[in-house]
């Protein structure tokens, strides 16, 4: 339905769940894509699967340096950036009142820090293709709140007042900058729940399942998309309906 | 005028799509010729661009006139 035929994207997170999944969607649309993670091997795997118009740039985005130089990359792979998909994201869990200041600053720095970094880049090639497309992915939980990921959440929930704000600057330039806050996505990170945890959340998921990378894939191709491009400063849900905001 | 001061003018009138005889050295980008604080930015970007330099941020404050972009890239050429 979505065409991105001869766009460029960045996808950072690429060798995660929901980050392969948002890189194949994209692809699957046409566009040629970069995909960033930490860990290159999976990477290569993805981009071997996707075959052409798939590059792999890897950056660790805890280091500032390795966060300014990824879009370089990106852009030197690709050509151009016009769609930036800050999905990377780390948890450092634990309850508030064990959390040190390292587990905060980590991720803050990767979650909402390194977001910054990255859409600054990215701006001056979008200013002047005057098109451009950011798609944060935040959470449900920087909107609800978690027990054990007071850090997290408060990263995911200054991702979406970042968001509106640039929103507002760029928005005469043809560039859009939304969120897409998944709720519970069946994805190695979730894996780690054990099953109390896990039966707890379903009951408190009207859908009565977990999502998919796929689910969350889709809001990101549709926010890229040229169709979109009266939507910005959103946030879209996307979590079965276990939080209707 | 130098031919500094003609490719910058012939950028701000691209730009902001003001006529040419309001671009004199003297006008504010801001409060003569309507640009808005992101417009100033654009500027800049293009002045780096046509003139091979680079802007620093705290420099590029300083750059509230035609004048004072055409000083300033004059000499950093």
């Amino acid at each position: 339905m979505f065409d991105l035929t001869g766009k460029n994207a960045l996808v950072t997170g690429a060798s995660g769940g929901i980050g392969g999944a948002i890189a194949e969607a994209l692809h699957a649309a046409g566009a040629n894509v970069a995909l960033s993670g930490t860990r290159e091997a999976p990477l290569r795997e993805l981009a071997d699967k996707l075959g052409e118009r798939a590059f792999v740039v890897p950056a660790n985005l805890s280091d500032p340096e390795a966060a300014a130089q990824l879009p370089k990359d990106a852009a030197e792979a690709m050509g151009s950036v016009d769609v930036l998909v800050n999905n990377a994201g780390i948890t450092r869990d634990n309850l508030f009142m064990r959390m040190s200041d390292e587990e905060w600053a980590q991720v803050l720095e990767v979650n909402l820090t390194s977001v910054f970094r990255l859409s600054r880049a990215v701006l001056r090639g979008m200013m002047k293709a005057r098109w451009g497309r950011i798609v944060n992915i935040t959470s449900v939980v920087g909107t609800t709140g978690n027990p054990g990921q007071g850090n997290y959440a408060a990263a995911k929930a200054g991702l979406v007042g970042m968001s509106k704000s640039l929103a507002y600057e760029v928005a005469s330039r043809g560039i859009t900058v939304n969120c897409v806050a998944p709720g519970f996505i069946a994805t190695a990170m979730t894996d780690k729940l054990n099953d109390e945890q896990k039966g707890k959340i379903l009951t408190q998921i009207p859908a009565g399942q977990m999502g998919s990378p796929e689910d969350i894939a889709a809001a990101v191709l549709y926010l890229s998309s040229a169709e979109a491009g009266y939507v910005t400063g959103a946030t879209l849900h996307v979590n079965g309906g276990m939080a209707m905001v | 005028m130098s031919d500094i001061a003609d490719r910058v003018k012939k950028i701000v009138v691209e730009h902001l799509g003001v006529e040419e005889d309001k671009v004199v050295e003297a006008a504010s980008f801001i409060d003569d010729l309507g640009a808005d604080s992101l417009d100033t930015v654009e500027l800049v970007m293009a002045f780096e661009e046509e003139f091979g330099i680079e802007i620093p941020d705290d420099a590029a404050e300083t750059i509230q006139t035609v004048g004072d972009a055409v000083s300033f890239i004059k000499g950093a050429v």
